[in-house]
């Protein structure tokens, strides 16, 4: 069973946001994920970062594939229509649905099975179409429900719990996003919540294809020594280069930090990007810039996390394709159906 | 063989030998209008390869009086401008038949046939005087042979001309020298040959209200009419000219007048996979989307189209079906993709399918099909071939009715889920098998719900449960039930005379069938007939069958796939159900309709030997 009702009831004391909504409405059932699985410290993220944003939970469609990673939208947003695809689709009906209703936020959930191998062709599509989306990757190496196999993103040379040695290349879907115009492009780690929160908030915010990939041990299958998405793994070599505050509203901002180590990023819509600079070199709006930070430190075996790249004039899908303001959904009769008179003209024109 | 020339009025086919690529298509087409315009009704065909410049095409036009649009076989008149076909395009002439060519180099006797009427014109050495830009000869070639044949056929040129109007409004400089080539064939050929020859055109009224267009162009039309949003495509012939046309009738019917912008969204998909996929995804989120495709897109789409009929998410599939299997004979015509649509994907499916005779149909049923997608939520396909897609058909002109209100179907709004209306999204409220879905967005807390592939009980909460997955496929074959009564009848056309026969038939075989009928009586032989326009089958399939001792099943594919789903859909006993099947690509004509159920009536009629031995 992958659905499990969860008790309604909550402390009357508990935190509300700026729609009177708590936690507890931006929750889903119950997981049904192992014990101690990074995709649940994912999901707690995406309903800390829905929740703070003070979205209505139903403005939100959450659209996945297959797999465990797939399987998380069940254990947020109960109040959001939600979509278990196919196998490595998620990016296409995604992209329907967004060309249907261009008002809602699209929450796209994938794994690194599903993105990097079956679906790494729809993956790349829907970035280079520019589809306004919050692309999350739970990133974990590792075929889980199937028990264990490599998954495209596994390093070379990492180990398998049962002593295989991976002999083929990674796939990097942030070098890949970022090679193909992902607009937002971020790295975090489940185990750092901190992090994370902020760059979903930031995703969400933004009007353009946001990719994040985030690295998500499996405890049952990836979390042991030799393997490199491991929590220890992933803690030891985590190359951070900045952290993100996300400020929505008109608010005066005020840093306290030392010159040179904040910078502050007006998106297009007016929200703005809060940047502790970790790494005082690194500039997130060179995307080539970002590309060979990303190679060269992950030559030297380190995982870069943080806000990697940012445009803040993005393009999308409905701007390319120009289509009305209104929802593809809710255009009438009257606005679709060109009528019998312009019917009669079509038919002169064809005699 | 010395035969006596073919004399016919305004009932001939003439077929044009090309080479791709050299601008022949439009002067061929030119030819074709321009019978049409002196009354006569014709149907062309473009038999081409899949290839884009150099290899073989043909452009075949039927002329009938009276009226028969299907394939007839066989070339009274073989226009052969393409050396690399010449043998087998002087073989294919009926004997009593006419060849025209280019006589500009000798050719030895024994390239011609005695029983054959040769005309010669010598159309590159009147082009070469002419033009000296090589394009030009080329495109101009075609134009000369063409005034050749206006005056060869008695054609009225003032109605090719008009023609040249109309298609170079906007560019006039144009007109004057395709007027000039035009008479530059003509006069040759009256100053020089006998005109006109024993085929010729005598102008008429037999066209009538009737327009003139591709199935591909009216079916696209017909989704701008039915309300769709959205189009996702992949480049495959014979389907890509419909995506084509959406995008064509769009720019022009569906472009906001006041914000310039665009009332629909076509996306050119990676694969059909990706295609199907944002289809579903449209259709989930309350759009109407589509995809056109052929069957190898269709093999490609099986995994997500189980996913809409078990998700019963509303899509529609445009299928201008082509030879298969594999690539198969990509130019050429099948009806082969019924069964593998009947019952696409893994696992318990099976799927509504609409068969439009013509391109009218394409446009009917085009509208119709999002109407039954959404009122069925489940995915509708509309199998056009390339016979109807991509050739142009004389039809009757299309109609629409300003009170028609796209159906929706079972939608629960906001303002249901407020007053407290029972949403299970997978619970059949009435009886009919559909459940009410909700678009999502619609409301705070109530009304959500999760779409998944994997079994689910009434209210969609996830089950591995026998009992509620039973109960779920059960109701997917009630909805299927409904289904029978919501999509196109069968049309019934009954012999004069009581028959014990009958015969049923679908889609592009239909113009066919009608001229084959008349053939048949005249042979003596009656026959009911049937023209099944959609699956699933309405209850006067079986009731038709059962009112004859035998049905022909009139397809074509080898291994007659309709008369199969039939057979397994009505429990028929095979027997009773006589393929008559036509299959190497080429549309089928009425002479083999009438040849093979005649010869089968022949044998049944064979005396007993018990009977002759006593």
């Amino acid at each position: 069973m992958t659905y499990l009702a969860k008790p309604k009831f909550h402390h009357p004391g508990l935190p509300k946001n700026a729609l009177g909504y708590t936690h507890r409405d931006y929750e889903g059932s119950i997981s049904t994920l192992c014990a101690g699985c990074g995709h649940d410290s994912i999901t707690a993220a995406i309903i800390e970062a829905c929740f703070e944003l003070s979205i209505e939970p139903h403005k939100v469609a959450k659209i996945s594939g297959i797999g465990c990673s797939s399987k998380t939208p069940t254990y947020f947003l109960g109040n959001s229509h939600g979509f278990n695809s196919v196998h490595g689709r998620m990016p296409s009906v995604l992209t329907g649905a967004n060309l249907a209703n261009r008002d809602l936020i699209y929450l796209g959930v994938s794994g690194d099975g599903d993105s990097a191998s079956i679906g790494f062709g729809q993956f790349a599509h829907a970035i280079r179409r520019g589809v306004n989306m919050v692309y999350i990757v739970e990133n974990n190496g590792v075929y889980g429900l199937t028990k264990g196999q490599f998954s495209a993103t596994a390093d070379r040379g990492s180990k398998s719990k049962r002593g295989l040695v991976n002999s083929d290349s990674a796939i990097d879907l942030v070098g890949i996003a970022l090679q193909l115009g992902a607009t937002y492009v971020a790295r975090s780690f489940s185990g750092d919540k901190d992090q994370l929160v902020p760059l979903i908030k930031g995703a969400i915010e933004h009007e353009g294809a946001a990719f994040i990939d985030v690295i998500s041990p499996c405890v049952a299958f990836n979390n042991h020594a030799g393997s490199t998405k491991s929590f220890d793994y992933v803690r030891e070599h985590n190359e951070a280069v900045n952290r993100l505050d996300v400020i929505t509203g008109r608010a005066p901002i005020k840093v306290d930090y030392a010159p040179g180590s904040v910078q502050v990023v007006e998106q297009h819509d007016g929200t703005k990007l809060l940047l502790r600079k970790l790494n005082a070199d690194y500039d997130v709006s060179d995307r080539l810039a970002a590309m060979t930070f990303m190679q060269s430190h992950a030559a030297k075996g380190q995982i870069v996390t943080g806000l990697i790249y940012l445009d803040r004039e993005p393009e999308d899908l409905h701007g390319n394709l120009n289509t009305v303001t209104a929802p593809l959904n809710a255009l009438t009769d009257a606005d679709l159906c060109p009528g019998s008179a312009a019917l009669e003209k079509i038919n002169a024109s064809l005699r | 063989m010395p035969a006596s020339p073919i004399c016919s009025v305004n009932d001939f086919v003439v077929r044009f030998a090309n080479v791709n690529g050299s601008g022949s298509a439009s002067a061929n087409e030119l030819f074709a209008r321009a019978v049409l315009r002196m009354g006569i009704p014709v149907s062309p065909r473009n038999i081409f390869p899949s290839n884009i410049q150099g290899l073989p095409t043909w452009y075949e036009v039927r002329i009938s009086g009276d009226g028969h649009l299907g394939a007839r076989g066989g070339v009274d008149l073989m226009v052969a401008m393409n050396p690399q076909t010449w043998d087998k395009d002087v073989t294919s002439i009926e004997p009593g038949g006419y060849l025209l060519y280019d006589s500009t180099k000798p050719l030895p006797t024994s390239k011609f046939r005695e029983d054959i009427t040769v005309i010669g014109v010598p159309l590159t050495a009147i082009c070469n005087k002419e033009y000296s830009e090589p394009r030009q000869r080329q495109l101009f070639k075609n134009i000369i042979y063409l005034g050749a044949l206006s005056a060869l056929l008695d054609m009225d040129v003032a109605e090719i001309e008009k023609l040249f109007g109309e298609q170079f409004r906007g560019k006039e400089k144009l007109i004057p020298p395709n007027v000039n080539a035009l008479k530059l064939g003509r006069d040759w050929a009256l100053q020089n040959l006998k005109c006109p020859i024993g085929i010729r055109l005598k102008r008429s009224d037999a066209v009538g209200d009737r327009i003139f267009l591709e199935g591909n162009s009216a079916a696209a039309l017909g989704a701008v009419y039915g309300g769709a949003t959205v189009c996702a495509w992949y480049p495959i012939t014979p389907s890509s000219s419909l995506a084509d046309a959406f995008t064509r009738h769009c720019n022009r019917l569906r472009v906001d007048a006041e914000s310039k912008q665009n009332k629909f969204a076509i996306v050119q998909a990676e694969d059909e996979l990706a295609s199907i996929g944002v289809v579903i995804g449209a259709g989930w989120n309350g759009a109407r989307a589509f995809t056109a495709t052929s069957g190898p897109g269709i093999s490609l789409m099986q995994e997500f189209i189980g996913l809409a009929y078990f998700a019963e998410i509303p899509a529609v599939i445009f299928d201008v079906q082509r030879a298969g299997p594999s690539t198969g004979m990509p130019t050429r015509t099948q009806q082969c993709d019924v069964i593998t649509c009947a019952y696409a994907s893994h696992g318990d499916t099976k799927h509504v399918l609409l068969f439009p005779e013509n391109p009218t149909e394409c446009f009917e049923f085009g509208a119709h099909a999002f109407d039954l997608a959404d009122r069925l939520q489940t995915p509708v396909f509309v199998l056009l071939d390339l016979e109807i897609g991509m050739n142009h058909h004389l039809c009757r002109p299309l109609k629409w009715d300003d009170s028609r209100r796209m159906d929706r179907g079972k939608v629960m709004t906001a303002a249901d889920l407020d007053a407290g209306k029972d949403f299970g999204r997978y619970l059949d409220v009435d009886g009919d098998g559909i459940p009410f879905r909700t678009y999502p967005g619609t409301h705070p807390t109530r009304g959500s719900f999760f779409t998944r592939g994997t079994s689910r009980d009434r209210y969609a909460r996830y089950t591995e449960e026998g009992a509620p997955y039973a109960d779920n496929m059960q109701r997917l074959l009630r909805k299927f039930e409904t289904a029978k009564d919501l999509v196109p009848r069968p049309l019934q056309a009954n012999s004069g005379k009581p028959t014990k026969y009958g015969v049923i038939y679908y889609g592009s075989t239909s113009p066919a069938m009608d001229e084959a009928i008349h053939m048949i009586e005249a042979a003596g032989h009656n026959l009911d007939r049937l023209r099944i326009r959609a699956f699933p089958f309405h209850s006067s399939v079986a009731s038709f069958i059962a009112d004859h001792d035998f049905v022909y099943v009139v397809e074509q594919n080898r291994d007659a796939q309709l008369r199969s789903l039939i057979v397994n859909e009505c429990s028929i006993d095979p027997v009773r159900l006589v393929p008559i099947l036509h299959y190497d690509g080429t549309p089928i004509t009425a002479r083999f309709i009438a040849r093979a159920i005649g010869d089968h009536i022949d044998t049944l009629k064979v005396t007993p030997l018990r009977k002759l031995v006593s």
